[in-house]
């Protein structure tokens, strides 16, 4: 993560909501970027499993694009295998494991 | 041929194919389908009642690199909870996917897609899919198209590559068949935008 610019006031925000969520939700979904999947279907599947705005969801789309990979949704261990659960039946190549702390 | 999908309403969307393209997305999905079902693993326990409750499945990822990737492990560096995860869900993303694949099938034959198709036919098949059966459509045309991606080696950034095979390579003619399911898939998620 590039963090050396001082951080506008909106991100700072960002930061701070992330961390306190990061703290009671310990684990992780990652989706990971594969050579198959479609940009247009990668996008149809974080706002029809997770009912995320077409902005997040292809935010978070080229995320997986570009670097490879990226946290789609955070929760508790049970609720992550269910994601990753779905996201293996959309045919994307997804794994969880515990956020950093 | 670019394929064409036209949304029909409260969901529903219409496709038509040539029976040319509807018998190879046939015979693909049927083996993908037969794939998924044949190399079904053993149960990883005696216990009836863990077979009852389908807490029985395999533990370890399958050989084939398809199969590896269509059932991915859960944990990346955690093979113990990767095994558990698949214990308990490897079997239901199994049945799931075949069952999947048999919608597609079933929409084909609905569509009348003779079951002998002659080279010379120039007959088009007319496809309606309900809400659902989209669902299944786009799954399946994912996990043929990760199946022949994984069987051909598809990397990101490779197009050169496949551009510059000669036509009557083989590889290059299974690779432009992934590129047409890549087509119906992408115009399949558009009626759906």
């Amino acid at each position: 993560m590039g963090g050396v610019t001082a951080p506008t006031p909106t991100e700072l925000e960002h930061a701070e909501t992330d961390t306190v969520v990061g703290e009671a939700l310990p684990w992780i979904t990652i989706v990971w970027n594969d050579p198959v999947n479609l940009m247009s279907y990668v996008t149809y599947v974080f706002r029809d499993y997770f009912g995320y705005s077409l902005k997040k969801a292809e935010k978070l789309m080229m995320q997986v694009h570009r670097d490879g990979k990226a946290v789609v949704s955070h929760g508790g261990r049970e609720e992550m295998e269910r994601d990753v659960q779905a996201m293996h039946g959309y045919g994307l190549w997804a794994t969880l494991e515990k956020s950093d702390p | 041929m670019r394929q064409q999908w036209t949304a029909a309403g409260k969901g529903r969307v219409v496709g038509g194919f040539a029976a040319l393209e509807a018998d190879l997305l046939r015979t693909l999905v049927a083996q993908v389908v037969e794939l998924i079902r044949d190399d079904a693993p053993a149960p990883s326990s005696d216990d009836p009642l863990a077979s009852l409750l389908q807490m029985d499945g395999p533990v370890d990822p399958p050989d084939d690199p398809v199969l590896a990737r269509l059932l991915p492990d859960a944990y990346r560096d955690d093979v113990e909870s990767a095994g558990e995860f698949r214990r308990f869900t490897e079997r239901g993303l199994r049945d799931q996917k075949a069952d999947n694949g048999l919608v597609v099938l079933e929409s084909l034959r609905d569509a009348g897609l003779p079951d002998e198709i002659a080279p010379e036919d120039d007959l088009t098949v007319e496809v309606e899919l309900m809400p659902e059966e989209v669902q299944a459509w786009l799954r399946t045309l994912t996990d043929v198209r990760i199946a022949l991606a994984t069987r051909l080696g598809v990397e990101d950034d490779d197009e050169d590559y496949w551009a510059s095979l000669p036509e009557d390579e083989p590889r290059s003619y299974l690779h432009d068949i992934y590129d047409w399911l890549g087509f119906v898939q992408e115009a399949l998620v558009h009626t759906l935008a």
